[in-house]
């Protein structure tokens, strides 16, 4: 690893000065940064520590407003153990629950885990100058592409890796984002960005940009949500695919909701032919198979990843029905 | 952005050992002191910083530069070796260390940000030279083929055990799945780690 600046603010709005000034990159827990830095991927010269800033609102969830306040820097393992999220926002808690390892949860914040950087092996590989690294090639398209993206592809064809990020989409969050002494709320659809707009980046993030938290809309008394993922090894990995469900149910029948996908695109994906199927399933009406159906329309899947197309309807169809449940 | 003082650029592995806190240090700590907040954040000499941590209760303050982990700040400063790096790359759980009470990745962690915390190791768990239940409970129950992931398994296994001293196997199984063996002794781990419940 090569050696850099720590820069270490002592609160926000000092961090906030600090990024304006320098082309620092920001550090929450560091899980994935570390890796990148280790692997050269990124060489700044200088990182910003954001878990030196003393400001309460960075590491605390509250209810208010009918919104949650959840900070950038709470870790996965709080968001994991927290009862307000296991009651109300379950996708969140299970999203959360389901990432890394007790170690990385321990460590991850919620902030850097929906600004964490793709997983694809070419990206990740120093030795490839790919598209998303400022090279010419999408070496996926001809090279190994088993677990990348099967809608939203092109030029490049990632899937964005965060867990969190799929549950708080399907939720209709907003991230809060800072710049400066000002801050800005941002649809959390609108914040992560499709390759055909830049594949070098994920997020809307500009220079002196970082995320100080997010704000979850208040689920209704009738809404159940849950997150379902499906890993290559079940000890842990990444989704290859996921699916948080949102929904809002009454006498046991789906009055409406969000699908929301991972695992299956470049971006968190919100899958609007699956959100609309959902409305009237319930009691004798099953129609599963129609649900599913409307899932990943236009997926256009690549030479070695057909598979996700169905193991995504099967896996949407096993949410739903145990959701029904709930 | 000013620094107050000569950029200290010692070899990846030689740091300076402070011995007391000098003015360059005190002043560092801070990093962007209160000082700073109307105008200027100024930074320390690049790429060093002073460290102040507790390491198994006995509290030490280093120089060490950014990138430093606290794996190799364990292992190559302070001769605590009991703590292996297999992966290095956070994924293998070889490493584990408490952190505050929790069990984080030591190879993952940069050093930096231990300041003003506890860590403890494996060779913090034991009295002397006498085991601590928990690593007796690996003997006994041969918890272990080669070993050499061993001493991450026992961290990762006391903090479960802290959090949750009657685990049930599949809690066991999850607090666990940060951890690799690739002996493949988990069956005897998780022996190990039930044989616990409600002994400590």
């Amino acid at each position: 690893m090569r050696n850099f600046t720590y820069l270490q603010p002592e609160n926000l709005k000092q961090a906030a000065k600090a990024l304006e000034k320098n082309e620092a990159m920001v550090m929450g827990g560091g899980t994935d940064l570390l890796d990148l830095l280790k692997m050269d991927i990124a060489a700044p010269e200088q990182v910003l520590n954001l878990k030196s800033a003393g400001d309460a609102e960075l590491r605390t969830i509250e209810e208010k407003d009918d919104k949650l306040r959840i900070g950038g820097l709470v870790t996965l393992a709080e968001l994991a153990a927290d009862d307000r999220l296991r009651r109300s926002y379950t996708v969140l808690q299970e999203a959360a629950a389901a990432a890394a390892t007790p170690q990385l949860r321990n460590a991850g914040t919620l902030g850097g885990n929906l600004c964490q950087r793709p997983r694809c092996w070419y990206f990740r590989d120093p030795e490839f100058s790919c598209l998303r690294k400022g090279g010419d090639t999408c070496f996926a398209i001809d090279g190994r592409n088993k677990f990348h993206c099967v809608v939203g592809g092109g030029p490049c064809y990632i899937v964005h890796p965060s867990d969190t990020a799929v549950a708080l989409l399907a939720l209709g969050a907003e991230v809060r984002v800072r710049k400066g002494g000002k801050t800005r709320s941002v649809p959390i659809g609108e914040f992560f960005v499709l390759p055909e707009v830049d594949p070098q980046r994920e997020t809307i993030l500009g220079d002196g940009e970082f995320v100080v938290g997010v704000e979850v809309p208040a689920p209704g008394r009738d809404t159940r949500s849950s997150y379902t993922k499906f890993k290559f090894r079940e000890g842990w990995d990444f989704a290859v695919v996921s699916v948080a469900l949102v929904m809002d149910k009454a006498g046991g029948i789906v009055r409406g909701g969000t699908v929301a996908l991972g695992g299956v695109a470049p971006v968190p994906w919100l899958d609007a032919g699956g959100s609309a199927a959902l409305a009237g399933i319930g009691g004798q009406d099953r129609r599963l198979d129609a649900f599913a159906g409307a899932l990943l329309a236009g997926a256009e899947p690549m030479t070695e990843n057909e598979f996700k197309v169905p193991l995504t309807r099967n896996l949407a169809k096993r949410a739903l029905v145990e959701l029904l449940d709930r | 952005m000013p620094t107050r003082d000569k950029p200290v650029d010692p070899g990846r592995r030689t740091f300076i050992k402070t011995l007391g806190v000098g003015v360059a240090g005190a002043t560092a700590v801070g990093a962007m002191g209160p000082e700073a907040d109307a105008e200027e954040s100024p930074a320390l000499p690049a790429g060093t910083q002073i460290l102040d941590l507790t390491v198994n209760g006995k509290r030490h303050r280093l120089h060490v530069e950014s990138r430093t982990t606290l794996a190799e700040l364990l292992r190559d400063e302070l001769g605590f070796t009991g703590t292996k790096v297999a992966c290095n790359r956070g994924m293998c759980g070889t490493c584990t260390v408490l952190l505050d009470g929790l069990a984080v990745y030591s190879c993952h962690t940069l050093a930096l940000d231990a300041h003003g915390k506890q860590v403890l190791t494996v060779e913090g768990l034991m009295k002397g030279e006498e085991l601590h239940p928990l690593q007796q409970a690996f003997v006994d129950h041969d918890g272990l083929q080669c070993g050499y992931c061993t001493p991450g398994q026992v961290m990762a296994a006391e903090a479960l055990l802290r959090e949750n001293p009657e685990p049930s196997r599949a809690d066991i199984e999850a607090g666990m799945a940060g951890n690799l063996c690739r002996c493949g002794a988990y069956p005897k781990i998780i022996e190990s780690i039930e044989s616990m419940k409600g002994g400590r």
